[in-house]
């Protein structure tokens, strides 16, 4: 893979993670459209409680850390990282037995 | 747009989770084939930028705010295949890590989000850019078009699911009317970032952007 292209995911990395890290200290913490509409049209209750809300990481905050927006930040960096690693640990994997399925063939 | 457990009943839930399923290990099947060393990498940062993305809600009316899906973006970066495994990818850490979407709401949000956005996305996208004339500097606000429009698509799809199995009885023409409506503003915050970033990518590595390749590339 040439040179540039590592120079580019890297820049591209930093971009990434300074959205988790900094810009998400930015974001509206007001209902999303959906969650509004089903508060306006009355089957919001309907919602039941996320089998792992006890997950450190609910919410995009990080169990422990007092500071909401330190919270924030660090949870998003941590998922951010965790969907770098998962994307391309599976693609990996696709890639792998694409290629033995090509050379059985 | 990430939907909870409850909102959908299950058999509905169970059904498009096994379309979104069947749809995702198509994609799996079409991507493998035309994977390399550049593209796998290349994924594995648009799925952690889309997730990095979709943190960011924006206003877009009293008390409601919107965020990014980027189907569309992630499509056209590289590639349908890719960019439905992408939005997958994200979804199911957003699910099991940080407890967004229920988890069995889960085969609905990759319904909505990854077959419906980055899929149908980059059809609308594919389809747009046959009407315009061919040149690479329209690519950005195309692509944009396309992401503003298929969030609305996607808005019509839980709208769908909720007049097949959802709860709580609320009107089915008014919960349309109010999905479409609140969607096709967050679809102009959609538009603006997609038409953003791939803009910024096109200035740079236009090389990289699946979509910007010739036309007997792109399949694949």
């Amino acid at each position: 893979m040439d040179r540039r292209l590592w120079w580019f995911l890297g820049a591209g990395l930093v971009v990434t993670l300074l959205v988790a890290g900094v810009l998400s200290g930015f974001a509206s913490g007001e209902p999303d459209g959906l969650e509004r509409i089903s508060i306006d049209h009355g089957f919001a209750d309907s919602a039941q409680d996320h089998a792992l809300n006890d997950s450190p990481l609910a919410d995009y905050t990080v169990e422990g850390i007092e500071n909401d927006r330190a919270s924030t930040a660090i949870a998003g960096i941590i998922g951010a990282v965790i969907t770098l690693v998962v994307a391309t640990g599976l693609l990996y994997g696709v890639r792998y037995l694409g290629k033995r399925r090509a050379t059985d063939e | 747009m990430h939907i909870p457990d409850g909102f959908i009943n299950m058999p509905t839930s169970a059904g498009f989770g096994a379309a979104a399923a069947g749809s995702v290990w198509y994609s799996i099947r079409r991507a493998a084939r035309f994977l390399d060393d550049r593209r796998v990498p290349l994924a594995g940062l648009v799925a952690a930028f889309v997730f990095a993305a979709q943190m960011i809600n924006f206003p877009v009316a009293a008390g409601t705010s919107g965020h990014l899906i980027g189907g569309v973006l992630a499509a056209v970066l590289v590639g349908p295949w890719l960019g439905t495994i992408v939005l997958t990818v994200v979804l199911l850490v957003q699910a099991v890590f940080f407890a967004d979407g229920g988890l069995s709401a889960l085969g609905l949000n990759v319904f909505n989000m990854a077959v419906i956005g980055a899929l149908g996305g980059y059809l609308i996208f594919r389809l747009l850019m046959a009407l315009v004339p061919r040149a690479r500097s329209l690519l950005p606000v195309v692509a944009g078009t396309a992401a503003g429009i298929s969030v609305v698509l996607a808005s019509l799809s839980f709208v769908l699911e909720y007049a097949v199995g959802g709860a709580g009885g609320a009107p089915i023409g008014t919960v349309a009317a109010s999905m479409v409506g609140v969607h096709a503003l967050i679809g102009i915050g959609e538009g603006l970032i997609t038409a953003l970033v791939i803009g910024a990518v096109m200035s740079t590595r236009p090389d990289i952007v699946y979509a910007a390749e010739p036309m007997e590339l792109v399949h694949g």
